[in-house]
């Protein structure tokens, strides 16, 4: 500031000088973002030669070397991958046993999810008010969809296997935790101590032990629990475990949400003279929820991915068919190619929902970074 | 319903009092939720009871003491097939509780160098974590671990493993190395041993101190490390070696001798790991990045390096918003070692599955499961609060 | 609102605690609950290759799963109408004693303590089995007793865990387990060397050793560790379906002993010149009425699948993957134990 040249009278402005050009284009952002100083530039190559060997055995093992086509794993004769199952068995991978001929009903009960979905997800969209009404038929609609009835034939659940079991299992307990959620949400805060207590032993007991544990209890002690003529059929068991596991972290996501509501909007309700479920249902809850889908979302990504472990129950889902197809003495041994679908199936649908997620986060981050 | 059916009898007016009174109508609402819920556990007891019965089995806690008639490949406590099916339980929570320790520390470490990693300058870095982090995070741990372990069993097999100075030998059975056995004398090794704790403790009280007053930094680090190892390996020494190793040796199936760590623990541990590390890595950067710019902007004025900056003003502040989401990480972390039982590393829960089999005591051994993961879980969670109030008040 | 939820939920819960309580005797009545429902439920296998397994249509099929068919067309004239319940080792026993399964078909060997203690009744036993030791030949021995130090890789949930240490106790040997869940993880971990030797049925050796691309390069060895008797259960106290479960296999190897197959079993139903036949297939008496099934029970029951033999050979024989011999599981007048009590 006290540089004379500052002070100094110059009766036009310089013409204004193309900046040097290493800080500007490629070479400019090169500097700046991978060789800014010396042991910058040593991680970068190090970097590099990692995503290169990475790349470059998987590019060559999955599409250079790998073989596509045949009817059993000996038609496979090079080093590469053994793609050529996928043409056999992408059925069973996706809709597990159900009968062939009625597999459309899984694809139209999955293309109808979308329009049920959007009036939620997203702003603006176009007749979200109709839409709504279709998203809450929708639980019943998929229902009849893949179980039968109306006409349909009916199919038993023994039939779902494959990714169609993972999703089913995923949606309905998340769809069905909602409702529990919110209550226990409220019964955590609730001013009544019984309810408060029984609301927090609940949560805590389910969220202290691993899933699999209920697991177990679905599929062992539910039965002794029950009376003897009541024999629920095992996918309903596991919704109703999986059900009750993703209540509990669904009560967690919307407390937050509820915490995060400013007081004054609870006193105003009050002031306003509303009773207490008429301001949840009025006041609060539209505002907490909003803020908790973020959450809710992370919470059914962790609950589909943990769908996979109903293989250990002897239910067929993804994995579950997959493994059973590597036993197969025609492809035993693919073990690699088979994760490696399973694994991308996943990945599809666990990252664009966990990048919804963080959009969503952004939007509704009102502070500035 | 007894009390419906004699309320609505005994006519209107005080009824709906009793109904309109907030007070009332509170203590009402919980009578009957707690009238529900003990109906509700009664039916469930009812027909457990005359299930039970039907099907003639025995239930209670009294099998824990019958012989479990298997075994048990790795054990951190004395076990043979002669053992009880209780002590084969407590074989497994240990096998839990190591797997589960090894894993937290190797997940923190990798979450902390990840979320640092992630807010790096070099673009290539940070993007090779991201893209580290997306592809655990997106993909179910079960598959993670399957697949870990379908990678270590294609290691060289027995007859061509790598030895290490036929001391640490690696196969597709595990890694073995050398034991140590213990002989008379080595109490005193461990002596220097906490002898060189307690000292470094209180060095390290002393720097605290002088630094607080002076300004003055002291190596802590090395000093620390000098005193901890270097005071028992000299005392070892002085004392003739008083600890003999146990070495592998080649016998004709396997290596036998010394201390093997098998494929499946490796396996569940690297796939625990890296999958919580992933989510440890996302709450470290949100927590980094939670703290305000003037900081970092003020300790560069004070002239401390990027490292030090980092370490001393970023991360201590940035904790207190970490350490709450990284408590659920580790207890998630714990539970997810249930999933041992794909790949047959023994656990708690896949040690009960065999006792389950054998005894058929399929709601005592689940009592268990849950029992001891959720004191598990109370207990992590405890510990991780007194430790989030501490620094808390550190902080201020 | 709240209130009448709270309320009506406490008189269900009330009502079915009640209805639980008095129903618990009329449940004994497996054979007409399988009527009423027009289906039977039979816990087989998550997979294992020959006694449950699927085609590349998905549907389940093998030695196991076919007696199930055999068993709903004794009782409701249909082999198809079966449900299929897919039980681990660890769940199949709760299934069963809940009643989520009318019968359970799953490689379960007849134990005392199963048939004791558990609660369940052994219908019979359909296939003979015992416990061995599949490995390399390149390991250079030959027998099990040579095992010293060797790892071995198990499927838990099983008695073969029990066996195994017993076997290594009692020869005074040492050896690492390696406890796998699936049969197919425990396969894979036998093929990948992480184990020497790999134990279970003899049955499910020889349907492993095939699935070797490099099946020369492995053996079974001669020692037969346990008896491992194979054989449908069912719900102890309900003797009328156990009768039904018990003599659907009984007609399945008497079939075999009195030649009667799939393809000629119309032909034989008709009155001819062997009693035995006559009695057995119902145009002589009445013994599927006095099981309270029809009359035609036995031909619907050989229709569905053949006699034992020729479901022996489908699944199981040397013409398939696994190339099992009948061995013990042979007519007793063929060398084999294979013995059923005649129906008369």
């Amino acid at each position: 500031m006290t540089d004379q040249a500052f002070h100094r009278q110059q009766a036009e402005l310089l013409p204004q000088q193309p900046a040097p050009a290493t800080t500007v284009g490629i070479v400019g952002w090169a500097r700046t973002n991978l060789f800014s100083s010396w042991s910058n530039s040593v991680v970068t190559l190090i970097a590099i030669y990692i995503l290169w060997l990475v790349i470059s055995s998987f590019v060559q093992w999955a599409f250079i070397d790998a073989d596509v086509s045949g009817t059993d794993r000996f038609a496979c004769t090079s080093d590469g991958a053994c793609w050529a199952w996928i043409d056999q068995r992408i059925q069973q991978f996706l809709y597990g046993f159900y009968p062939a001929g009625e597999t459309w009903r899984i694809n139209i009960a999955f293309v109808l999810l979308f329009p049920a979905l959007a009036p939620w997800m997203f702003e603006n969209v176009p007749g979200a008010r109709y839409l709504r009404w279709f998203s809450i038929a929708y639980p019943v609609i998929a229902t009849i969809l893949l179980a039968g009835g109306l006409g349909l034939t009916v199919v038993t659940t023994d039939k779902f296997g494959g990714f169609m079991l993972n999703l089913t299992v995923g949606l309905a307990g998340i769809v069905l935790s909602l409702p529990f959620g919110i209550i226990l949400a409220l019964g955590r805060q609730s001013r009544l101590p019984v309810i408060r207590i029984l609301s927090i032993v609940f949560i805590e007991s389910v969220r202290g032990v691993p899933l699999i544990t209920l697991l177990f209890v679905s599929n062992i002690i539910l039965p002794i629990f029950l009376p003897p003529d009541v024999a629920l059929d095992s996918v309903v068991r596991v919704i109703v475990m999986v059900t009750a596991f993703a209540s509990a972290y669904m009560a967690e996501v919307i407390r937050g949400g509820l915490q995060a509501i400013p007081n004054g909007q609870y006193e105003a309700a009050q002031a306003m003279g509303l009773s207490y479920w008429k301001s949840m249902r009025l006041i609060i809850l539209p505002q907490a929820l909003k803020i908790s889908i973020p959450g809710v979302v992370n919470t059914f990504i962790g609950l589909f991915k943990d769908t996979t472990l109903v293989i250990i129950i002897g239910l067929f889902d993804i994995l579950g068919i997959a493994n059973a197809m590597v036993s197969n003495p025609d492809w035993l041994g693919l073990s690699s190619e088979t994760y490696v679908v399973v694994a991308l199936f996943f990945f599809i649908v666990c990252f664009s929902m966990s990048r919804y997620s963080v959009h969503l986060e952004r939007k509704l981050d009102t502070t500035k970074r | 319903m007894a009390t419906t059916s004699l309320t609505t009898e005994t006519g209107g007016f005080e009824v709906r009092r009793l109904w309109t009174d907030e007070r009332s109508r509170a203590i009402i609402f919980q009578l009957l939720v707690v009238l529900g819920l003990a109906l509700f556990i009664a039916f469930i007891v009812s027909n457990t009871i005359a299930n039970l019965q039907r099907a003639g089995l025995a239930s209670g806690f009294g099998f824990l003491t019958e012989p479990a008639f298997f075994d048990i490949n790795q054990r951190l406590i004395q076990y043979t097939s002669e053992s009880t099916f209780g002590r084969a339980l407590i074989v497994g929570l240990l096998n839990t509780i190591l797997v589960s320790s090894l894993g937290i520390v190797a997940a923190t470490l990798l979450g902390f160098s990840a979320g640092v990693m992630r807010l790096s300058q070099n673009w290539i870095l940070s993007r090779l974590v991201t893209a580290y982090v997306e592809m655990t995070r997106n993909v179910p741990v079960l598959l993670q671990i399957i697949f870990w372990w379908s990678i270590l069993t294609e290691l060289p097999k027995v007859r061509d493993s790598l030895s290490l100075g036929g001391a640490f030998i690696l196969n597709n059975r595990g890694v073995r190395m050398p034991s140590p056995v213990l002989e008379p004398g080595f109490g005193w090794v461990f002596g220097a041993f906490i002898v060189g704790a307690i000292a470094t403790f209180l060095v390290a009280k002393w720097a605290k101190r002088r630094q607080d007053e002076t300004g003055q930094t002291f190596p802590m680090l090395w000093v620390g490390l000098v005193l901890i190892i270097g005071l028992p390996v000299v005392v070892h020494f002085i004392l003739g070696q008083p600890l003999a190793w146990d070495m592998p040796e080649r016998m004709r199936f396997n290596y036998r001798g010394g201390f093997n760590i098998t494929p499946e623990l490796i396996a569940l541990w690297f796939a625990l790991s890296t999958y919580t590390g992933a989510f440890i890595s996302e709450n470290v950067r949100a927590g980094i990045m939670a703290v305000s710019k003037g900081q970092s902007e003020a300790a560069f004025a004070l002239g401390l390096r990027p490292n030090q900056t980092m370490r001393m003003i970023i991360i201590p502040q940035a904790m207190r918003v970490i350490i709450p989401p990284l408590t659920s990480q580790f207890l998630n972390l714990t539970k997810n070692s249930s999933l041992a039982i794909a790949i047959g590393y023994q656990d708690l829960v896949s040690i009960g599955g065999t006792i389950l089999n054998q005894s058929g005591q399929a709601l005592e051994v689940v009592a268990i499961w849950m029992g001891v993961y959720l004191s598990l879980s109370l207990l992590m969670s405890g510990y991780m609060n007194w430790y989030n109030k501490r620094i808390a008040l550190v902080e201020r | 609102m709240k209130y009448t939820a709270i309320t009506s939920a406490a008189v269900v819960a009330a009502a079915m605690w009640i209805a639980g309580g008095t129903v618990g005797g009329a449940h004994a009545a497996t054979l007409d609950d399988v009527k009423s429902a027009g289906e039977l439920k039979c816990g087989i296998n998550t997979g294992l290759p020959g006694f449950a397994f699927t085609d590349d249509k998905g549907n389940w099929i093998g030695f196991d799963v076919a007696y199930c068919r055999a068993l709903a067309a004794a009782v409701l004239g249909n082999p198809d109408k079966v449900k299929y319940v897919n039980l681990t080792g660890k769940n199949r026993f709760p299934a069963l004693a809940s009643g989520e399964i009318d019968v359970l078909s799953r490689n379960t060997t007849w134990t005392f303590s199963r048939d004791v203690d558990l609660g369940f009744t052994f219908v019979g036993v359909s296939y003979y089995d015992g416990q061995g030791f599949l490995g390399r030949t390149a390991l250079g021995i030959k027998s099990a007793k040579e095992l010293d130090g060797a790892s071995v890789c198990i499927q838990t949930g099983t008695t073969t865990e029990l066996n195994l240490a017993d076997f290594f106790r009692a020869n005074n040997m040492k050896y690492e387990p390696v406890p796998i869940e699936t049969n197919e993880e425990a396969r894979k971990a036998y093929v990948a060397e992480r184990c020497d030797v790999y134990t279970t049925d003899a049955s499910g050796l020889a349907a492993t050793k095939t699935t070797f691309p490099d099946a020369d390069n492995h053996m079974v060895f001669p020692e037969i560790i346990s008896k491992e008797p194979l054989g449908p259960l069912v719900r102890q106290g309900d003797d009328r379906w156990a009768d039904v479960a018990r003599w659907t296999l009984n007609v399945l190897i008497n079939a075999e002993e009195l030649g009667l197959t799939q393809a000629n079993v119309a032909k034989m139903a008709i009155k001819g010149k062997n009693p035995e036949i006559n009695r057995m297939l119902g145009s002589e008496g009445s013994l599927g009425e006095k099981l309270g099934l029809s009359n035609t029970w036995a031909v619907d029951i050989i229709k569905a699948g053949g006699n034992y033999s020729e479901i022996f050979e489908r699944y199981l024989g040397k013409n398939t993957a696994l190339g099992l011999a009948r061995g013990q599981n042979a007519l007793y007048k063929d060398g084999g134990i294979l013995y059923a009590p005649p129906i008369r």
